[in-house]
């Protein structure tokens, strides 16, 4: 037990996909604009990232390592994880509306996201297994709506007040992710690896 | 060599298909009826997503007349021959709703009212309102740090010289994004036939107001029973115009504040 929780604590914060392993940047930085889309944006990353580890787990295990093209992962993955979105959103769509309307949107968006790509080969490079995958992928995805959700809150502070021109937008969004990142290096060694 | 070649590209093939496949499937058996006529109705609404009708954008809008039986004329920026494109469609009768406008009941900018101290914090309404409201000494009255002027899609709000919010009739499109905008609950819309308001939001005493602000209201009722039987009632110490009733516009001079104004008449200062 206290194993499976170290590996949700050290994605969340020690290994954080967003501001350690730089994973997911895009995301980060366009929809950090408001809270509220922060919030939905993080579910929908938990959300496919969670089910995403499972099914690029199987897919590894049961067709690649077999066959013995490992080495197609990182198409195959990205193949499988896009088509795997859609039809979530397909499935959403019919049986959950009021979900749908909630992440969907934000769906599409992170169907070829790195974050989601790279918590995929992460699993297969770390050797886990099909429960400790599912945990990670949803670790790594708390740790990036976490950083989501704490960089909007800055963000929307900072927008009202009124920075100087130059520094307006990007340019102080980059420089607050940057802080960002340095203050969860404090996180560091909380969790021996 | 042949095998290096071919055995990734079969792989790579074979997945693609069977998940173009899997897909195909899913969206027949999983298909969601839309009707049509919302996407109809989407494209004759103006895009413009400033949710004045109440609904979380155009979209939502056409979903909710198409769907629930909205009603084809809540949209402000829409023309009346919009709503009668929309209700044509449809098949259902169109009201004109009204023409509204967004109007700030204040006229206390800082040549007329006064200042208790020197806010030196964000430039910004919300923040000023909670810093023991800014400096202003009306505790109702227009900050003028413009977060109205802000939020308006098409710039119809300006806070000019003297840190007073004006609404540019003409130009507003009685969104309403500015009433939600204010912290002060200052901006409230008003039918764009009416002419003759009361620019003063103040309920303090008489004497309160008059040293807090040169417009103010100081409740002497003068107006109230000028205009009987007409749009005009106190609350408590504010004399408030009932928009639903006709005013006479020789209220303006009744008024020894000259809080009442008549618009459109002139620019404002």
């Amino acid at each position: 037990m206290a194993k499976y929780l170290l590996l949700v604590l050290g994605a969340v914060l020690v290994n954080n996909f967003v501001l350690s392993r730089f994973l997911g940047i895009c995301p980060f930085l366009g929809v950090s604009k408001q809270l509220s889309t922060a919030l939905g944006m993080s579910g929908a990353v938990i959300f496919v990232m969670t089910l995403g580890s499972g099914v690029t787990w199987g897919i590894q295990h049961a067709i690649l390592d077999p066959l013995g093209v490992g080495y197609l992962q990182t198409l195959v993955f990205i193949l499988i994880i896009a088509a795997f979105v859609q039809f979530v959103e397909l499935v959403l769509k019919k049986s959950a509306p009021t979900l749908h309307k909630a992440l969907g949107i934000f769906l599409p968006l992170i169907t070829t996201n790195c974050a989601v790509l790279g918590v995929a080969v992460l699993n297969i490079q770390l050797k886990l297994n099909l429960l400790e995958s599912m945990l990670f992928g949803f670790g790594g995805a708390a740790g990036f709506g976490l950083a989501l959700v704490i960089f909007a809150g800055i963000r929307e502070k900072l927008d009202r007040a009124n920075p100087p021109r130059p520094f307006q937008g990007t340019a102080l969004a980059l420089v607050t992710a940057g802080l960002l990142s340095l203050a969860f290096m404090g996180f560091a060694n909380l969790v021996k690896s | 060599m042949l095998n290096t070649l071919l055995v990734p590209v079969l792989v790579i093939g074979l997945a693609g298909f069977l998940c173009g496949l899997l897909l195909a499937i899913a969206a027949r058996f999983l298909h969601v009826f839309e009707d049509p006529r919302i996407e109809k109705v989407t494209s004759l609404l103006p895009g413009a997503n400033c949710g004045g009708c109440g609904y979380a954008g155009c979209a939502d809008y056409a979903r909710a007349i198409v769907e629930k039986g909205a009603p084809p004329n809540l949209c402000r920026p829409c023309s009346a021959a919009g709503a009668r494109d929309i209700a044509a469609l449809l098949g259902v009768e169109a009201k004109a709703a009204e023409k509204m406008v967004a109007l700030v009941l204040c006229n206390g900018g800082d040549v007329r009212s006064r200042r208790s101290f020197l806010y030196n914090g964000l430039a910004e309404c919300v923040s000023a309102d909670m810093l023991s409201g800014g400096g202003k000494t009306c505790r109702y009255g227009c900050l003028g740090y413009g977060n109205c002027a802000r939020v308006c899609p098409v710039g119809a709000i300006q806070t000019g010289a003297h840190n007073l919010a004006v609404v540019d009739p003409g130009r507003c499109i009685s969104c309403g994004l500015c009433v939600k905008a204010c912290p002060r609950n200052l901006i409230r819309l008003v039918p764009a036939s009416h002419s003759v308001h009361i620019l003063c939001r103040n309920r303090d005493r008489g004497v309160m107001t008059r040293k807090a602000c040169d417009v103010g209201c100081i409740a002497c009722q003068k107006c109230v029973k000028a205009a009987t039987g007409q749009g005009l009632h106190m609350e408590g110490n504010l004399a408030v115009v009932d928009y639903t009733l006709p005013l006479s516009p020789e209220l303006v001079g009744v008024c020894p504040q000259k809080t009442i104004h008549q618009r459109p008449a002139g620019p404002l200062p």
